[in-house]
């Protein structure tokens, strides 16, 4: 009998040995894997369960939390939520992080590693470290013109420091207010839904998420592609330009809003916008030179972060002649963000070196430290330093006599250009109005400001959609906000 | 197969006079109270930032109940073994730490831990009286057929009430609610001790041999089965699986030690194994808990989210090594009884691997102080006695911690002493009271008389 209660103590441990080793495969084992189950939900709890460190523009704090009570405990709160949502986008308990509340979100829920003070504590107390600042590049004030210049009508607005790369306004219209996404409740389900279902998409960041065909603002490119090709040498030299002209291997013409465009050179066909030269400036170039170019100024790039992702910026790679005809003059499948149009115009502005454009100036952490910052780092050489002073000749002349008079500043150099995409099943869609430009300060060689404007208004005459009258007086407004500033 | 070598391991030095230990057990019961009580301002410090108002009044009283047992202890029961009270203390007071500690959680319905302290009064209450009235350990051996069927009435009782939760194992009656089922089983211990100490013999006796196993022959084997398929058939349905997994695997080692057959575990394993098929077949419900058990993760591929195993080994894995720390996990995410079947992963969340294997220890060291007082005592019917109950708390433990850590199907059950449920408290007090008995028993002084006439040798066995 004592044999037997031995091995019924025995059998009794085995359990217990059963036990300890599957606590260990749960507990250390298997423990990495279901932390990080997305269905666990302390991974949305331990995010929210602290303030979250805010995002600031211009040292003074856009974001805020204030505790909901709730086991997702701190909601999200917004000073400015509609003006700096397509900066800041939204951070919501039920639908996760966009934009900079996304990219920047180990900083701000306070998970990145660089953070701590001292190293390994963290892990070891588990104390969680508090969330970090992120301070962003944008000007208020240019953000605040930009937003006003819109006015809610359909548009994107961006503006970049040509020098650095510094973005400076990121407007986006309709906006939302992201404060509305924070949070469990009906309302916000309520909110999600509503924004989900406007079909003015106000959640949809258009300044960096939305391609629209850039039209005539895309001249920029093809007259630098000409220059540094060698096809155009003197900006006041005739073309040999047909008016109208037909298309490389079709029978297809085009011609032109504006008149003088036949022979003209490409300083006046710049200046009045002339289809027809640009068209067989481009064709002229080819392809490989023509892409060559676009791709110099950005375009073709899916990698680019800001460091939220920037849609690709569009020109095909294989065409046949008419169709890179058409594309030199921003239409056929050509398409560009407006932050890309504003980098080509700070491009010119600076130069012709393009900046890699920035949102985020620096990280501090909650003692107020700086972690990390950005430096300015080149991207591309766009164009030669030359070349740079003929396209700003050609720009300037489009702000001083040309279709872009409304974004003059007196005693600022203004370069611009105008563009009036077509779009749509056979063009029926309203075009949109674009307008970039650049602005140097009194006395200055090179730009402090390039801005890209887009109004698509629906709502507007046809007649009444141009660049020059709907989107320059915005540029005006951001380019002199910034001069005032800085 | 040496028994001379293993008895005589076991055997007291023949001239020491044995040691009483009281004062070993008070100390270790007001370390046991120390520990609980800063376990109850833990949670209150890290949940609030301070000591919770009521921590001394929770203090006074665990204090004041351990030491009323103790009390008891020492008057009735002096040579009993001195680990057993303060472990019972210890496990009680931290369960109510962690049910307070659950309390504060919005989401997790009312506070239960107010009634909690008011069952385990009860239980320390009918351990004293259990520790006073019953002075011999053998007196229970002469109520075996009240107990069986005391034990049989007790688990056919919630036939009659209505289901809570999906399993009929509750009796509610003026506001109270308790599971009979938990009293059974300690009434079951004792039959099982009762009956197989007084049929050893014919038990023993080997029927055919089969193979290399010796079956038991058909006229025992007869009434034996009859009682588990009676308390086995009624639990299934009542569809109380742990109980039923539980009073099995009871049987089969009372039966293996009281007879040393390896047959009877044989018939044990054939009979376990066509009823889990057969149920796990034919009943849904169990179906279900095989397939959460075989894919805890199956809802959440669904898209439904974590089912609640899911949730539960979200928590352990949250705890790690040394855990969330007391009050500052997300074990709350388990939802519904979280306080009661599911209360170890709270312990496995805050506590860490390194406190989960603490508590695994406590009840190792409990059962393991049974099994010696088994070993210890010279009768058959004490020592069934002890390793049954010793068994039951050990199967209890296996039982619902696999089922939380998904090392075997979920099947509803208190964790001993932890989890929230009057009757589970006062069944594990008596269940101690018990144990302590027996080992005052094994460890009391021999009288002249050693072996009393209750005591058939076997010829392996040697007289001490």
């Amino acid at each position: 009998m004592i044999r037997c209660v031995r091995h019924a103590a025995a059998f009794c441990f085995l359990l217990l040995v059963a036990l300890l080793v599957n606590a260990g495969r749960v507990q250390v084992v298997q423990a990495g894997s279901y932390n990080g189950n997305p269905a666990n939900r302390r991974i949305a709890i331990a995010r929210y369960d602290q303030p979250r460190g805010d995002i600031l523009v211009g040292g003074a704090r856009v974001t805020g939390s204030r505790d909901g009570g709730g086991r997702l405990r701190y909601l999200r709160t917004y000073a400015n939520g509609p003006l700096y949502a397509p900066v800041t986008g939204f951070a919501s308990q039920l639908y996760g992080t966009t934009l900079l509340e996304g990219t920047e979100d180990d900083v701000l829920s306070g998970q990145a590693e660089e953070l701590a003070s001292v190293p390994l504590w963290n892990e070891i107390t588990r104390a969680r470290q508090r969330g970090g600042d992120v301070h962003t590049t944008i000007s208020a004030a240019a953000q605040q013109a930009a937003y006003r210049g819109l006015a809610g009508r359909r548009g994107a607005v961006a503006a970049v420091d040509p020098a650095t790369g510094r973005i400076l306004a990121l407007v986006s219209s309709p906006s939302y207010d992201p404060a509305l996404l924070s949070g469990t409740g009906t309302d916000t389900t309520g909110a999600w839904r509503e924004l989900n279902a406007d079909t003015a998409q106000p959640m949809l960041d258009r300044a960096i998420r939305q391609t629209y065909p850039p039209g005539s603002t895309f001249k920029v490119v093809t007259a630098a592609a000409a220059l540094q090709s060698g096809e155009v040498t003197d900006l006041r030299a005739p073309t040999r330009s047909p008016d109208p002209y037909r298309l490389p291997g079709t029978t297809v013409s085009i011609g032109n809003e504006a008149g003088g465009c036949a022979n003209a050179s490409v300083y006046d066909a710049f200046r009045v916008s002339c289809n027809t030269v640009f068209a067989k400036l481009g064709a002229d170039v080819g392809l490989a030179g023509m892409t060559a170019q676009a791709q110099a100024f950005g375009f073709n790039d899916t990698r680019l972060r800001i460091p939220p992702a920037v849609a690709k910026s569009n020109f095909d790679t294989a065409m046949s002649p008419d169709q890179v005809a058409l594309s030199s003059i921003g239409q056929f499948d050509t398409t560009a963000t407006p932050l890309q149009m504003a980098m080509v115009a700070a491009a010119v502005g600076n130069g012709g070196t393009l900046m890699t454009p920035y949102l985020v100036d620096s990280v501090t952490n909650h003692s107020g430290a700086t972690v990390a910052g950005t430096q300015p780092r080149t991207l591309h050489r766009a164009v030669s330093g030359e070349t740079a002073q003929k396209l700003q000749q050609l720009m300037e002349a489009v702000v001083s006599e040309g279709t872009g008079t409304n974004a003059a500043i007196p005693g600022v150099v203004v370069g611009g250009k105008t563009g009036t995409a077509q779009h749509g099943v056979d063009n029926t869609g309203t075009p949109y109005a674009w307008f970039i430009s650049y602005a140097k300060p009194p006395g200055g060689s090179s730009a402090s400001v390039a801005v890209a404007v887009v109004v698509e208004d629906a709502e507007a005459d046809r007649a009444d959609i141009s660049g020059g009258g709907n989107a320059a007086p915005i540029a005006r407004s951001v380019m002199q906000a910034v001069l005032a500033g800085g | 197969m040496s028994a001379t070598s293993a008895a005589s391991a076991d055997a007291p030095p023949a001239a020491a006079r044995p040691a009483r230990r009281r004062g070993v057990e008070l100390s270790l019961i007001v370390a046991a109270v120390l520990i609980s009580v800063y376990g109850y301002a833990e949670v209150g410090l890290a949940k609030d930032g301070a000591v919770p108002p009521g921590a001394a009044g929770y203090g006074a009283g665990l204090g004041v109940l351990a030491l009323l047992a103790h009390g008891a202890v020492r008057a009735r029961a002096p040579y009993a073994d001195p680990l057993l009270l303060p472990i019972a203390v210890l496990l009680n007071g931290f369960g109510l730490v962690l049910i307070y500690r659950l309390d504060l959680e919005p989401s997790l319905g009312g506070r239960a831990a107010p009634a909690q302290l008011i069952w385990s009064t009860l239980g320390v209450a009918l351990f004293i009286a259990v520790v006073l009235v019953l002075r011999d350990h053998r007196g229970p051996a002469r109520y075996a057929y009240i107990s069986v069927t005391g034990a049989l009435l007790l688990m056919v009782l919630p036939i009659f009430f209505p289901a809570i939760n999906g399993a009929k194992i509750w009796v509610r009656v003026a506001g109270f609610s308790f599971q009979p089922g938990e009293f059974a089983k300690v009434l079951l211990a004792v039959f099982f001790a009762a009956y197989l100490s007084a049929n050893r013999a014919a038990l023993a006796y080997a029927g055919r041999r089969v193979w290399r196993l010796q079956l038991p022959t058909g006229r025992v084997l007869g009434p034996v089965v009859a009682i588990w398929l009676i308390s086995v058939g009624v639990l299934v349905v009542e569809r109380d699986l742990g109980t039923s997994l539980l009073f099995f695997g009871l049987f089969v080692i009372m039966l293996y030690v009281a007879t040393g057959r390896t047959g009877w575990i044989a018939v044990g394993l054939l009979l376990a194994g066509v009823g889990a098929v057969a149920v796990g077949l034919l009943e849904p419900h169990v179906h279900s808990r095989v397939q959460d058990w075989l894919h805890p993760f199956a809802t959440i591929d669904a898209g439904l989210g974590p089912n609640q195993i899911a949730q539960s080994l979200f928590a352990f894995a949250d705890g790690g090594v040394l855990g969330t720390g007391l009050g500052q996990g997300q074990s709350a995410l388990i939802g519904f009884a979280a306080k009661s079947d599911f209360i170890l992963a709270t312990a496995g969340e805050e506590l860490g691997l390194v406190g989960l294997t603490a508590l695994f220890l406590l009840y190792a060291l409990l059962v393991a102080r049974g099994f010696r007082s088994g070993l210890a005592l010279r009768d058959p019917f004490g020592r069934l006695l002890a390793v049954g109950l010793a068994s039951i708390l050990a199967l209890q433990v296996f039982v619902i911690a696999g089922g939380v850590m998904d090392l075997i199907p979920m099947t509803g059950m208190a964790m001993p002493f932890l989890a929230q449920g009057g009757s589970s408290v006062v069944t594990n007090w008596i269940i101690v009271a018990l144990l302590i008995r027996v080992s005052d028993s094994a460890r009391r002084p021999a009288p002249e008389v050693s072996a009393g006439p209750q005591e058939p040798l076997t010829p392996l066995e040697r007289t001490r």
